[in-house]
């Protein structure tokens, strides 16, 4: 066993979960033969690959020192040496689970895809199992450099994946998804060449440990705000997201709303809170009001929606506006909610879209009027389907309440208006939710196409039973979440008041000795 | 003896020239068609002039001061060199096909590329001109080299007609400025204007040197030339225009900047700016609107241009080390991309319309796919060595304190990221169109070599930065 144990922790792990997809896409690229042997064998494969990377990545949640706020399982090799640039990778508490999602959500992916796409399925295949090694590749990424890699790198796939094997105006949501990050990530790419000019290294350690000036801070802050802030997307920002989803295949829909949603707050916790403390806090108002909005006002929108998929797109930018709130009230509880609705809210999302493909793949429409009475013929969907709706709408026993509840504890103490504000979100969160779901499951069944739709098959059964049990593991015993990110985030936010106390007490004199002179 | 000045920095053009000379008279006296011949034997000129330039001296002077050798210009002629010999494969397969095929073709390109060289090597206005007539005269003869053509002549004369002009404003700068120094050595210039005060004719002489060498380079608003002429020239010889003269125009451009003017920084430094922006900038914004290829890759190489001459604004090491690093990626990205191009036909005819491109990815997936990877190499996009090349520019940039220059070059870059995104759209969103013919094997080797390059030159930078620091080291040593 010793050996055993020896063996893992002198592996490369995360290089391996990060790069195991790609070895998979080779394979894939070697298969030969007719069309349909093509893409069965590659699906086959795309499922073993996923599935063991999956498997290797709970070696580390296994193996994780959950005590500790250092980083673990890092790996270290030269880049451009002369630059101190270099391939750096590690995970904290913060990132762990995140790659945890990304590899539990692409099998499941994978599988959900099984039928619904039957053209160009190699291509398809290549490009998730692509998009695979850059999401692992962004939370393991300890460079700055290298994150802006993975960071960029995911657009490459998912504008494929939205405009080959979408539907409706797929090129115009291709074009306008990829444009609005690039605009965004280019001003996060001159915030990293002005620290990179300041420090002369992008280790993300060494950056954290240098004390920007408090005027650079600002330009730092704004600079990567304007590519997390798409990223998220906060309001005004958001516009790409209900039209990528929509557009998107539902594979591609829960990955959007599962990982890639998350890279933005991901990114407003390892950089702009703990490299630029002053400025975050600085913005922390702009931060709060454009949240706020943003859970009112599209919530208000998602209830005037028609189609599934767009619904539920505006209700991931209410629900990212939680997040926002928490991460810059930088307390214990709401930073922890932040990012444990982080985690809930891309399983959840993802289910949600994966509920929604299920039906389109019989009726091929996401209007919510065409469907009705569903419970009747469906009732193993209906069951299903309610419980990620009541896991949305943060039902206590679901994923959806911990974090929710979490974040508004926090922010109370902060700001009791962004807390009280931010409440009503969860009030619209339950009216919207709640009148689809009447509007599809429940009512009369008397169309006769929706009478002939079929429940659950044992794939679909098969995608959406392990989504249900983390589900509810998560929000029924949490602490099984919550402890792994514990020290991280106490370590990070005693390093920000700290630096907030520092330039407070370096200010104090100066406004004594201004009294003084006034008196 | 002793008067003679020291050849041996000179040999890789003393050796390229005698080549040229000895290629032109198998070609005349052979009385078989000698095409293949004289190319195959053009690149092994080539590649034994790049291995005399790396093995020879790298730090010395000759012929008065006329001549100079340093890692900048070795580094210079080889990307020169290797540019020209890899077009000139794509070229000689084309000529075949076409059944166009001489053997002046392939002895033009090389005197174009000796004056290429000459240039990267000029410590003389004169000395520079010179080698800037060299190659333009040949390139203006290879424009209209499908002399049947109509195009093919219109674009040779168009660019003469140009082309005289820009050495005309070249020469009449280069008076204004000796009128002032009473020298033409690089050396003596940068003495005489460090000493004395910049009087107004040799800023307007600086002025007309910067205009000729911007339009040599298709710099905006001297660019008006390069969609007309590299949309009548035939393809390979676009491809060829697109890379070795502008590799050379660039470095040259840069040598002028930081040798003879260097002390007049905060005057040309203003004038490049805005040369670099308004080429980012209509770089990216015309080609949109484009619909033969070969123009989008007009606008694209302006465009490229313009992030190449932030290196020069920067006018420092990392400028220029930026510059080298940004020129070997461009190369590797336009050839590839041009072998793409050169194999688009059907049923034996040559298409140029991008929407010829439609659904590409499934007809020859192989094809789509290097397309794919160079036009995301060429937006700039992670994991793919053209995102390195804007990276190291950028570095320059803000480190110099040219933010605000940076974010309008990467938002340009966004502008541009759409019409590369445009192509790839059409290959892979739209419907097939009719299938290309397969390509040809020189064209097939080159598009997936270089595709290949854009991953492992992301992966294994190394190499290419550590020895483009050296060369820009050398640069600014003496």
């Amino acid at each position: 066993m010793t050996a055993l144990t020896n063996f893992i922790t002198h592996l490369p792990i995360l290089s391996a979960i990060t790069f195991l997809p790609l070895v998979g896409a080779l394979f894939i690229l070697m298969i030969r033969g007719e069309a349909e042997v093509v893409a069965r064998q590659s699906r086959l494969v795309a499922l073993w690959t996923t599935g063991f990377t999956f498997l290797l990545s709970l070696l580390i949640w296994i193996q994780f020192e959950p005590g500790t706020a250092k980083f673990q399982f890092e790996e270290h090799f030269d880049w451009l040496p002369q630059y101190r640039i270099s391939y750096h990778m590690g995970v904290d508490g913060i990132s762990m689970l995140f790659v945890i999602l990304s590899t539990f959500l692409t099998p499941l992916c994978i599988l959900a895809s099984w039928e619904a796409i039957q053209k160009q399925v190699r291509e398809y295949i290549i490009a998730f199992l692509i998009l695979e090694t850059m999401m692992v590749g962004i939370f393991c990424a300890m460079d700055m450099v290298l994150f802006y890699v993975f960071f960029e790198g995911v657009l490459i796939p998912m504008f494929l994946i939205i405009g080959v094997w979408g539907g409706g105006r797929r090129v115009y949501s291709a074009f306008k998804f990829f444009l609005y990050t690039l605009t965004g990530s280019v001003l996060l790419l001159v915030a990293l060449l002005a620290m990179y000019f300041q420090v002369g290294t992008t280790d993300i350690p060494a950056l954290t440990a240098f004390k920007f000036a408090r005027d650079i801070q600002m330009w730092l802050w704004l600079g990567m705000f304007a590519s997390f802030a798409v990223k998220v997307p906060m309001w005004p920002v958001h516009t790409w997201l209900p039209d990528a989803h929509v557009d998107a295949p539902t594979a591609g829909s829960v990955i959007l709303a599962g990982v890639l949603l998350k890279m933005g707050g991901y990114g407003f916790l390892r950089f702009s809170l703990p490299m630029l403390p002053e400025a975050s806090n600085y913005f922390a108002p702009l931060v709060f009001t454009l949240s706020v909005i943003a859970v009112i006002y599209t919530s208000l929108v998602a209830l005037v929606q028609s189609d599934m998929k767009k619904m539920i797109a505006y209700s991931s930018v209410a629900h990212m506006g939680f997040v926002t709130i928490g991460i810059f009230a930088a307390t214990q509880q709401a930073v922890e909610g932040a990012i444990f609705q982080m985690l809930s809210h891309g399983v959840v999302s993802g289910a949600l879209f994966l509920c929604v493909g299920i039906i389109y793949d019989r009726l091929h429409t996401r209007e919510i009027d065409r469907y009705g009475g569903l419970v009747n013929n469906m009732p193993k969907y209906a069951f299903a389907f309610m419980v990620f709706m009541l896991a949305s709408v943060g039902l206590p026993g679901t994923a959806g309440f911990v974090g929710e509840f979490l974040i508004l504890t926090g922010t109370f103490q902060v700001n009791t208006w962004v807390a009280l504000l931010a409440a009503t979100g969860v009030i619209l969160g339950a009216a919207y939710m709640l009148y689809l779901y009447r509007r599809v499951v429940y009512g009369e069944l008397t169309k006769a196409d929706v009478k002939a739709m079929l429940d659950l098959e044992p794939r679909e059964i098969a995608i959406l039973a392990p989504i249900l049990i983390v589900v509810m593991w998560m929000g029924i015993y949490p602490m099984s979440f919550l402890d792994i990110m514990d020290e991280s985030v106490a370590h990070l936010l005693k390093n920000y008041h700290d630096a907030l106390a520092t330039r407070a007490a370096e200010i104090a004199p100066l406004g004594s000795k201004l009294l003084a002179w006034l008196r | 003896m002793s008067h003679l000045p020291s050849f041996s920095p000179a040999y890789p053009e003393i050796f390229m020239a005698i080549s040229a000379l000895v290629l032109l008279m198998l070609g005349v006296f052979r009385a078989k068609d000698s095409t293949n011949l004289t190319t195959w034997l053009t690149v092994g000129v080539m590649a034994v002039t790049a291995g005399l330039a790396i093995t020879g001296t790298h730090d010395s002077l000759t012929f008065s001061n006329l001549f100079v050798v340093n890692g900048f210009t070795v580094f210079a002629k080889v990307l020169t060199l290797l540019g020209a010999g890899l077009t000139l494969l794509l070229i000689n397969s084309w000529a075949h096909e076409q059944k166009v095929a001489r053997f002046e073709l392939p002895i033009l390109v090389l005197f174009a590329t000796l004056g290429m060289m000459l240039m990267i090597s000029a410590n003389d206005l004169i000395a520079l001109y010179l080698g800037l007539e060299l190659q333009s005269l040949s390139l203006y003869v290879l424009a209209a080299y499908h002399r049947d053509n109509q195009r093919a002549t219109e674009a040779g004369v168009k660019y003469f007609v140009l082309g005289a002009l820009a050495s005309g404003l070249l020469l009449y700068g280069s008076s204004l400025v000796y009128g002032f120094a009473g020298t033409t050595t690089f050396g003596g210039l940068a003495a005489a204007i460090k000493s004395g005060p910049n009087t107004l004719g040799v800023i307007v002489g600086v002025v007309f040197v910067i205009s000729g060498l911007a339009f040599k380079v298709s710099a905006v608003p001297f660019h008006m030339w390069t969609p007309d002429v590299y949309e009548g020239a035939p393809t390979p010889i676009t491809a060829f225009f697109s890379i070795a003269p502008k590799i050379a125009g660039l470095c040259l451009f840069l040598r002028v900047l930081v040798g003879p003017f260097e002390s007049m920084i905060e005057q040309w430094q203003q004038v490049m700016i805005l040369i670099s922006i308004l080429s980012m900038a209509w770089g990216s914004i015309a080609a949109i609107a484009q619909k033969s290829i070969k123009r989008l890759m007009a606008y694209s190489s302006i465009g490229h241009v313009g992030y190449a001459l932030i290196g020069l604004v920067v006018g420092n090491e990392e400028g220029a080390r930026g510059l080298l690093v940004y020129l070997l990626i461009y190369l590797l990205m336009n050839v590839g991309t041009f072998a793409v191009i050169l194999s688009m036909r059907v049923k034996g005819q040559y298409v140029e319309q991008i929407s010829d491109l439609a659904g590409l990815a499934k007809s020859r997936p192989g094809m789509a796919m290097a397309l794919a990877a160079l036009m995301f190499s060429m937006a700039g996009i992670p994991p793919l060595a053209g995102f390195l090349g804007k990276y190291f520019i950028f570095v320059a940039a803000v480190n110099a304190g040219f933010v605000a220059l940076a974010i309008v070059g990467l938002l340009a870059s966004v502008i541009g990221a759409y019409y590369y995104l445009r192509l790839i759209k059409i290959m892979y969103f739209d419907e097939p169109a009719a299938a290309f013919d397969p390509p040809g094997l020189t064209a097939g080797i080159i598009m997936a070599a270089s595709s290949v390059l854009m991953v492992v030159l992301f992966v294994v930078p190394a190499p290419l930065v550590n020895s483009a620091e050296a060369a820009a080291k050398a640069l600014f040593l003496g």
